[in-house]
This record gives C-alpha cells, sequence and structure tokens, in this order.
C-alpha cells in the first residue's frame, strides 16, 4: 500500500484495464511460440529476438517514411512470416530430429546473431515510436482507457481470431493440425510434413511480427531486450497451456493484469517476482497450464 | 589416484595430456597478462561446463539456470569477507552449503512434482530470474547498486584471503579445473555415474530395475550446485564486483553452458575443449576485427554466433566426439 492516503477505486480498475490490454498484446506474442511448439514441437528460443526485430522494423519505418505501426502491423507481420518460413524451411528442418539441446544452441546462436544484427544497425540507445495519439485517451465511465493500448489489444484479439479461424476452418489449417496430433499418421495420408511446418513456423513469427508492432508502440526497444521477452512468452505459454490458443491469450491477460497490479501494490521493479512465482506454482500444481490438456 | 585415472588413457593420449598440462603449468612464467586473462577465462568456462555437465550431460536435467548458483556463492563468500572478515576457502562451504540448499529446493520441487524436459528448464530460469529479481531488492548486499570487494593495488598476493594478482586465479582456475576433471571421471565410473547414464538413457528402465531416480537426480542436481558455487567464489573475488543483473542473468547462464554442448555433451574433455575453442574463437574475432580497424559493437558477436550455428549444424554432437573418431581413438569418447 502506497503511503500517504488511501487510493482511490478507480485507479485499481484503470491498473488493471491497462494490464489486460498490454497482456492481450503480450499474449499475442506468446501465441507465435505456442503455435510453433505446439506444432513443430521446437522451442523458439529466439522469440524474444525476433520481436525485437519486429519493433525495430516499425520504429524504423516510422522514423524514415512516417508510417504508422499499426497500418505497418500486417506488412511486417508479413516480413516475419517470410523469416520464419525460411528459417524453418533451411535451418531448423534438420534439427527436428535431434535432442532439445542441440535445436537450444542452434536458436541461442540465431538470437545471438540478431541481437547483436540490431546492434549493429541502429545502435544501442532505447528507440521509440512517437505517434500523434500517444497521449489520447478515452473516457469510460470512471475509467480512463490509454488509446494505444485500446487500438493494440483490438489488434492482438483481431489477430488471434484470424490464426484460430485458420486452423480452425481452412483446410490447410487442419492439414497442419493434423501433423501436430500425429506426425507419421500425417505422412502416411500424403501431407507435405516440412513444408506445413515451415508454414506453421512463418505463421508463429508472422504473430510475432503483428505483436512486435503494436509493442513498439506501448514500450521503448532496445537490442539486448530479447531474453526477456522469451521468458515473458514462455511463461505466458506455460500458464496458458503450451499448445492452447486461447490459452497464449488468457495467460498474457493473467499475466499482465498481475504484473500491472505487483507494480501498483509493490514497487514495479519487483512485479518479475509475482510474474515467476506465478510461473512456478503453475508448473508445480497444473503442469498442463490453466487451458491445457494433459499429455 | 592418478595411477587409475592414467590406467584408462592409453599411453598416446596419456603422454599428450601430460605434455598439455606441463605446458599450462609454465605458461604464467612467459605469458604476458592478456593471454593470462584469456587462459583464467577458459578455465572458468571449462569449470562450470563441469559442472553443469554432471546434470546434463550424465543424467539429462536441461539446467538453464545455473546462474543461480554462481550468484549465491559468489554473494556467499563477498559477504563473508567484506562484512565479517571471513577468509573466502571458509566462506566457499558457506557457499555450497546454500547451493546444495537451494539445488535440493528446485529438485525436490521438479521431480517431485515431474517437472520433466522443457518445463524443467523454464523452472530453473525461473527460479534464477526469481533471484536475480529478490537481490536488485536486496538493501544488505548493495541492491541492484551491486556489492563490492575491497580494492588495491597488490604487490604480494594473498592466497588465504584470494587478494592478488591475476597469476594467483590463474593457478587456482586451473587448479579448480583440474579437480573437476578428476571428480567427474571418478562419479561417472562409480557405481552412482552408470545409475545417472542409465536414467540419462530411459528412466522408466532406470526405475524398473530398481533405481531410486528421484534420489540419484537430486544428487546430481546437489553435486552440481555445489561445484557451480565454487565458480561463483571465485568470480566475485577475481572480478572484485557482483551485480544482481549480471550475475543471475540468463546471458550467465546460457554462456556456461555453450562449453560442454560445443565441446560434446557427456564427456570429460568435451567442455574444456569447447572452453578452448569458444573462448579462443572470441578472443580471435576481437584481434581480427581490431586489426583489420573493424570498430562496431556487435560484430564480434555476430560472427561468433555464425560460427556456433555453422558449427552446431556440422557436428550435433560437438567437436569433441568427432575429433576423438578423427584421432582414430576407440570406444566411447571420454
Amino acid at each position: 500500500m502506497r503511503r500517504g492516503g488511501v487510493v482511490p477505486t478507480d485507479i485499481y480498475l484503470n491498473v488493471a484495464v491497462s494490464g489486460v490490454l498490454t497482456g492481450l498484446v503480450y499474449g499475442l506474442m506468446a501465441l507465435g511460440l505456442s503455435v510453433i511448439f505446439g506444432v513443430v514441437r521446437v522451442v523458439n528460443f529466439a522469440h524474444g529476438e525476433m520481436t525485437t526485430v519486429a519493433m525495430y522494423l516499425a520504429v524504423a519505418l516510422f522514423a524514415t517514411l512516417g508510417l504508422d505501426p499499426l497500418l505497418m502491423m500486417l506488412p511486417i507481420a508479413g516480413v516475419l512470416f517470410v523469416f520464419g518460413y525460411a528459417m524453418q524451411r533451411w535451418l531448423i528442418s534438420p534439427f527436428i530430429s535431434r535432442p532439445e539441446h542441440s535445436q537450444f544452441i542452434l536458436l541461442v546462436a540465431v538470437a545471438i546473431i540478431l541481437a547483436n544484427g540490431l546492434l549493429i544497425v541502429f545502435g544501442p540507445d532505447a528507440r521509440s515510436v512517437q505517434t500523434s495519439y500517444a497521449f489520447d485517451s478515452f473516457m469510460i465511465g470512471p475509467l480512463i482507457v490509454d488509446a494505444t493500448k485500446t487500438f493494440a489489444g483490438a489488434a492482438a484479439i483481431a489477430v488471434a481470431a484470424a490464426l484460430f479461424a485458420f486452423f480452425r476452418f481452412t483446410r490447410l489449417g487442419t492439414a497442419i493440425r493434423a501433423c501436430a496430433d500425429n506426425y507419421t499418421g500425417a505422412q502416411v495420408v500424403g501431407l507435405n510434413v516440412p513444408r506445413l511446418y515451415a508454414l506453421t513456423f512463418g505463421l508463429g513469427a508472422a504473430c510475432v511480427g503483428a505483436a512486435g508492432a503494436m509493442l513498439a508502440l506501448i514500450t521503448d526497444v532496445t537490442p539486448p531486450l530479447g531474453p526477456s521477452f522469451t521468458l515473458l512468452a514462455f511463461v505466458i505459454v506455460i500458464v496458458g497451456g503450451l499448445g492452447s490458443m486461447p490459452g497464449a491469450l488468457a495467460g498474457g491477460i493473467l499475466i499482465g493484469v498481475v504484473a500491472a497490479m505487483a507494480g501498483l501494490f509493490y514497487t514495479p521493479s519487483a512485479k518479475g517476482m509475482f510474474v515467476f512465482a506465478i510461473l512456478v506454482l503453475v508448473l508445480l500444481f497444473r503442469p498442463q497450464g490453466i487451458f491445457g490438456r494433459r499429455a | 589416484m592418478i595411477g587409475r585415472l592414467v590406467a584408462y588413457v592409453p599411453r598416446r593420449a596419456a603422454l599428450a595430456l601430460s605434455v598439455f598440462f606441463l605446458v599450462l603449468l609454465v605458461v604464467p612464467w612467459f605469458a604476458n597478462d592478456y593471454l593470462l586473462t584469456v587462459l583464467i577465462l577458459i578455465f572458468y568456462f571449462a569449470y562450470t561446463g563441469q559442472a553443469w555437465n554432471i546434470m546434463m550431460g550424465f543424467v539429462g536435467q536441461l539446467s538453464l539456470g545455473h546462474a543461480i548458483y554462481i550468484g549465491l556463492g559468489g554473494y556467499t563468500a563477498a559477504v563473508l569477507f567484506s562484512y565479517f572478515g571471513i577468509s573466502p576457502w571458509l566462506g566457499s562451504f558457506a557457499a555450497m552449503l546454500l547451493a546444495v540448499l537451494c539445488g535440493a529446493i528446485i529438485g525436490f520441487l521438479a521431480f517431485r512434482f515431474r517437472v520433466a524436459g522443457v518445463y524443467f528448464a523454464i523452472l530453473t530460469i525461473a527460479f534464477a530470474e526469481f533471484a536475480r529479481i529478490g537481490f536488485d531488492h536486496f538493501t544488505y548486499v548493495g541492491g541492484s547498486a551491486g556489492f563490492f570487494l575491497p580494492v588495491s593495488n597488490y604487490s604480494q598476493s594473498d592466497l588465504w584471503t584470494l587478494r592478488g594478482k591475476p597469476i594467483m586465479f590463474y593457478y587456482l582456475s586451473l587448479g579448480m579445473t583440474v579437480a573437476a576433471v578428476i571428480l567427474c571421471h571418478r562419479m561417472i565410473r562409480s557405481r552412482i555415474g552408470y545409475f545417472w547414464q542409465a536414467i540419462r538413457e530411459d528412466e522408466e528402465a532406470a526405475r524398473a530395475v530398481g533405481i531410486d531416480t528421484f534420489r540419484y537426480k537430486l544428487l546430481a542436481v546437489v553435486i552440481s550446485a555445489a561445484m557451480t558455487s565454487l565458480a561463483g567464489v571465485f568470480f566475485a573475488f577475481y572480478y572484485n564486483n557482483l551485480f544482481p543483473e549480471e550475475v543471475f542473468s540468463i546471458n550467465r547462464s546460457i554462456e556456461l553452458i555453450l562449453a560442454p554442448i560445443f565441446g560434446g555433451l557427456g564427456t570429460l574433455f568435451g567442455p574444456i575443449l569447447g572452453a578452448f575453442l569458444l573462448t579462443g574463437l572470441a578472443e580471435t574475432l576481437t584481434a581480427a576485427l581490431a586489426a583489420l580497424g573493424v570498430d562496431v559493437p556487435g560484430a564480434k558477436q555476430v560472427f561468433y554466433g555464425i560460427c556456433l550455428l555453422l558449427v552446431i549444424t556440422v557436428l550435433p554432437d560437438g567437436v569433441w566426439p568427432w575429433l576423438y573418431r578423427r584421432l582414430g581413438l576407440a570406444g566411447r569418447p571420454e
């Protein structure tokens, strides 16, 4: 509790809403990790670095051409899709059958290259996007909702819904789910598994691209930020249930709210402790995650 | 003991090893401070790699949070020395005790609740991150502003308090690495070592033949934690400063597992070879870029990453098993 008086109830609500909106964007980023792991069974340890790449793309497009990250969300997602597709097709593919630690080193190497490539191109200073509506907000009753975060949260839901629909209703999406459910069976019925894996990795990377464009609006970006994003994505995905799509968004919301509340009640710098405490509790008592099914 | 150790090694290899060891013993008489610093770094990675290898290489438990033991060990010995004047040699016991306790808690929770594979790795990261943020707010040891050991310009090295010149740290790190190799060699050839390897290969089968897998996995975590905490003590007294963001960071955990995987997981010489190659590579890149007049921050790491990527793609088992076959040595690589 803060000293010097009672905090009005409105503040809790405002902070909670802000946490939900930020959490949705993080949830979208984590969704990418979940999709990749759920199908390709590779843990993408370069996830955070891919996020920072997307953020820098948004920053660079805004700084040079004045293009709004909200509009650039889909093009950036497209760029990341191509990147993810190519990476799975030519780099990770031979590692599918290799042990986890081998995959780990490979992706750590990719992470090192990406993070330091960004350092070479953009330098070590923190960059951000300052839009004309950066300080706008909506008044909804007693709530003051930040406009940027509202757009970002809505966009995150839209992208996640589109991805969900793709996996649920299209033939390609069904084929990918078949690969995830039964690898051998998918090969037997004649599915091109390597291509579908590359497609899945691309889709996961596209989530990262969209989320990264949104994140550029919400927070500053520096090249060494990658590992913390990777960790955050892990936490969200495990809390929500690895491989569960609604779980990733729900996990994102939960983590977003907990982090925001911990910042309010205790101190912002310690919010990570609460986040990791939740992770440990989930791992111990509900390892399949809140929405996951037990294997 | 040395006799038994040598008995397993072919004569040619034993000769090569002795020459190599003798060279390392006399190197400080010829080397400048720069080379000495690089070698100290190599031994630091060889030692921590050896310690981490016990968990991953011998028992197959992937820990990505070994920074927690580095940090706990470093802080414990540094605080005992700075605040109470207790020698790091005695402080090491406290450091090991704390690391063992911490490792036992992580291992107990993980193995009792069946947290395995990737989930186990994430759990270890979570504990290390928890410690990092915790120490950031632990004002008794300086919080995020860091903890510093008293430093002055030493003309003499004092081994008892570990205050002194690089040459002392060189021999200390060399000694630690040799001790770690001997310890690991003894363990892997013992009853416990065979139990560990059985668990690594097939945990269900190991349990079926009556191995108490919980107990032996926990033992591996505890031994690995204790050994790693000593590297933390070394780290603290060598660098003379500790920052939570630095010692507990995920980067620290990752850098110490690169050498054993690069060199060859589960082997004795893999971590050592990996440490020499990776640190050598990093230093060569620094020198090469400096010679070319390239002064771009990050350029060296990009090359480092590319080399890592290429080697792991071509030699997925690591360099040592490959080299072992190329040298025409029989049996499994050690």
